[in-house]
């Protein structure tokens, strides 16, 4: 059977070199390879949760009497939208599965796209002639965090409704533009109906469509270009080691796809996410404490809790409003340095060759400090979006962590690139396992007696 | 006829017959020794397994959909079939790694013959820069005249809707369920939240806190002496940082250690004084939140004096500060 469907392909499209070639495409086997996988598996979870969400939720805030069947909200008046997702949530059958699958797949999906990222970048994966494809990711992780927002803002529920004031106040403080672009995006000063159906379109077609574009073009460059792989005795800049697609590396795959779709249905069947029965409808007027945002947007609700309280004005008119600082030239120097990287290193480090293998953290010790002082940075900033959290658990005062955090964004960086940098060059002088490392020394006695110990360990080269 | 009898003797005769042996091809793949039945077996219980989990959501589907059953049903026929692919890929596949060189990075003669094709592509052109120049124009004209349409997305250039106030001298205020709003019912240490009566409650410069300042702490700025009759001062509800309701209220109960009274946003923890014009003590906003003038009617009834001082909520390039 197999022999005549490879037959009927191969006479109709001359394409059995083609498959040959791909069964015998090599896979290097690392555990930090799979997490991008990962996240194509979640995208594919998204898409297909996705579009079934979209034939029952209602992109509309026209307002309504909700009438079903959660019974505190029966009676109030409610958008379209909100209603439809409440609807979603309790009268579809297998609604809120899905409904719950999906935004845990859009988490895991960011996620993995940046544990990923944070592979590339400290294994030095992201080197001629894989930049392109870096770049390509990079990118897909920008799309990701806007997908991410615009999907569960579109709900209209009160939490959400916050995000998208912020987004807005973000948007009217970019400089000389800023008021004429949010007009253009909402439609009009917010809240407007307008942005619901635009942040609808953006979410299930745009986006996604984008996103599928950068992925193809991610995938095809990979597969042009080879995986990366760590040295090994076969393994070399000329060659690539690994389990053939099949048989062997197929069915590690595919178990690796199962496992991510069964466990975010898990995830969705018994963990809760974003009740939005129990937040309530938005309300310009409303809001609620202890409103926390997706795990990835805390870096830039962070920053802009960081940010001291100033605008920028020239004779009593605003010039650069606050939420410049923490919601729009923060994420741009974020993903400026991130796309700016490569570049950067290959001017300083003069290194134009083409790579296949990749580095250990330790061998370029410059470049795991400077990203360990970027993510520090990036990470305190982060935290710093749940200092409400942590003055509610551990009662420590709100406005000393935000003065203590105004003061680590600026010297944890700092540390972290001179203790990392001294970290690398002693496990590069060593060759310890930075975790199972052998802590002890190797004394060598000489033929004629002495003993010296031995710097490198004897089963290293 | 005849030739018909022949050829379907010759069919029964053959049949039956095995085919000639072909002598085993090469094998593609290394050949590895079978391992004990055991992992088969084990597949198969876990394929099993898996068919009956995704049995039990259809079943659960019919029966109650009840959500976490779905999930777990679901979710664990794909676990089990994770877990069936896993026992193949280690224990059932030849587990032979296998190598193949990196392709090949650089074609030289390919890349000059690319560039040369356009390069001699235009070898009878005389005004090169001429030609460039004007299809720079016609492709910068193009562009702009495409996306030109999107400025019916929004009105661009009427920046001033972005100062609309429903709010204006002798309006009333009204509760979210729209009850008129008495001065005596706003009492000390709390907050009240309060509309202009008959305007829509959704419109940004529409909702506003009320808080009524306990003693002589009153501290307004200039020009702000009439605006809080008994104490009762009322701010722009949406903070002028990112457009958050401010609806926290800090009211110490233990004096004289607690810090003082405090409206707070609970987005980013914008803080403003009442007391003194909602001047900013704590956070990120750039400026107070715009105060509101009122007065108390003839029948006890708080009205707004006037509009509010400032522009309403988050700031743009060129707004008025206050």
């Amino acid at each position: 059977m197999i022999r005549g469907i490879v037959r009927y392909l191969d006479e109709r499209s001359g394409s059995a070199p083609l498959i040959r070639k791909a069964l015998r495409y090599v896979f290097p086997d690392h555990w930090s390879f799979l997490l991008g996988e990962i996240a194509l598996y979640c995208f594919v979870v998204l898409v297909a949760t996705g579009i079934y969400l979209t034939l029952f939720f209602e992109p509309s805030l026209h307002q309504t009497v909700y009438t079903g069947s959660y019974e505190p909200l029966r009676g109030r008046t409610v958008s379209e939208a909100y209603a439809s997702a409440l609807d979603l949530s309790f009268k579809v059958k297998a609604g809120l599965l899905v409904r719950q699958t999906h935004h845990w797949a859009a988490d895991v999906f960011v996620v993995a796209i940046v544990l990923h990222l944070v592979r590339v970048f400290f294994t030095g994966a992201y080197r001629k002639p894989r930049d392109l494809i870096y770049y390509l990711g990079v990118g897909m992780l920008m799309l990701a965090v806007l997908e991410g927002f615009l999907g569960y803002s579109l709900l209209d529920d009160l939490l959400s409704g916050m995000g998208i004031a912020i987004a807005y106040a973000v948007a009217l403080s970019l400089p000389v533009i800023g008021a004429s672009f949010a007009m253009l995006v909402w439609g009009g000063p917010f809240p407007t109906h307008a942005f619901e159906t635009r942040a609808y379109i953006a979410h299930v077609l745009v986006l996604p469509v984008l996103i599928g574009i950068l992925l193809t073009g991610h995938l095809a460059l990979l597969a042009m270009r080879h995986h990366t792989q760590f040295r090994s005795e076969r393994g070399t800049e000329a060659r690539v080691v690994g389990y053939p697609a099949v048989p062997g590396y197929a069915p590690r795959s595919l178990s690796l796809a199962f496992a991510t779709a069964g466990v975010l249905l898990l995830l969705g069947g018994l963990v809760q996410i974003n009740p939005v029965w129990a937040y309530g409808p938005y309300e310009p007027g409303l809001s609620t404490n202890g409103a926390h945002p997706d795990w990835y947007l805390g870096w830039l609700i962070g920053a802009l809790r960081l940010v001291p309280g100033f605008d920028v004005h020239v004779l009593g008119y605003t010039i650069v409003p606050n939420p410049f600082w923490g919601g729009a030239l923060f994420p741009l120097l974020v993903f400026g340095f991130l796309f700016a990287w490569p570049s950067l290193e290959r001017r300083f480090s003069h290194d134009y060759a083409f790579h296949n293998l990749l580095d250990r953290p330790r061998d370029a010790p410059w470049r795991t400090a400077i990203g360990a002082a970027f993510f520090t940075w990036v990470g305190l900033i982060f935290l710093v979006g749940s200092a409400d959290r942590i003055f509610v658990e551990l009662g420590i005062p709100y406005t000393w962590q935000i003065w203590i955090y105004r003061v680590l964004v600026f010297v944890a960086p700092v540390v972290a690139l001179f203790a990392v940098k001294r970290v690398c060059d002693e496990l590069r002088v060593n060759e310890l396992h930075p975790f199972r490392g052998m802590t002890g020394a190797v004394v060598v006695r000489s033929p004629a007696g002495g003993f010296t110990e031995q710097r490198r360990r004897p089963d290293r080269e | 006829m005849k030739r018909w009898l022949i050829a379907f003797l010759m069919l029964l005769l053959g049949r039956g017959q095995k085919p000639r042996q072909l002598p085993p091809p090469d094998p593609v793949l290394d050949a590895e020794p079978p391992r004990s039945p055991g992992s088969e077996l084990l597949v198969v219980v876990l394929l099993l397994g898996a068919a009956a989990a995704a049995i039990v959501f259809v079943v659960v589907y019919a029966l109650s959909a009840n959500t976490q059953l779905l999930g777990l049903s679901m979710g664990g026929a794909l676990v089990l079939l994770a877990a069936v692919f896993y026992v193949i890929a280690k224990r059932l596949v030849p587990q032979a790694e296998s190598d193949e060189p990196y392709p090949q990075l650089i074609h030289q003669p390919e890349q000059e013959e690319v560039a040369r094709t356009f390069e001699e592509s235009a070898s009878r052109l005389t005004r090169k820069r001429l030609l460039v120049v004007a299809a720079g124009t016609a492709g910068t004209a193009l562009a702009v005249a495409v996306v030109t349409p999107l400025a019916s997305l929004g009105p661009i250039l009427d920046t001033d809707r972005l100062y609309r106030s429903p709010w204006s001298r002798g309006r009333r205020l009204v509760d979210a369920a729209g009850k008129p709003l008495k001065a005596g019912e706003v009492i000390e240490r709390s907050l009240f939240s309060a509309f202009p009566e008959g305007a829509d409650p959704k419109d940004l410069a529409a909702p506003i806190v009320l808080v009524r300042v306990e003693g002589d702490d009153l501290d307004l700025p200039e020009g702000r002496e009439n605006w809080a009759p008994g104490g009762i001062v009322a701010y722009s509800k949406i903070c002028t940082h990112a457009a958050c309701a401010v609806s926290l209220y800090r009211a110490p109960l233990n004096e004289p250690t607690a810090p003082k009274p405090a409206l707070i946003c609970p987005c980013h923890f914008s803080t403003f004084d009442p007391a003194k014009g909602a001047e900013v003590l704590f956070g990120p906003a750039g400026r107070p939140l715009p105060q509101l003038p009122l007065e108390v009617d003839g029948d006890g009834y708080l009205v707004a004096g006037g509009d509010f001082s400032g522009p309403v909520g988050p700031a743009w390039w060129g707004v008025r500060k206050r």
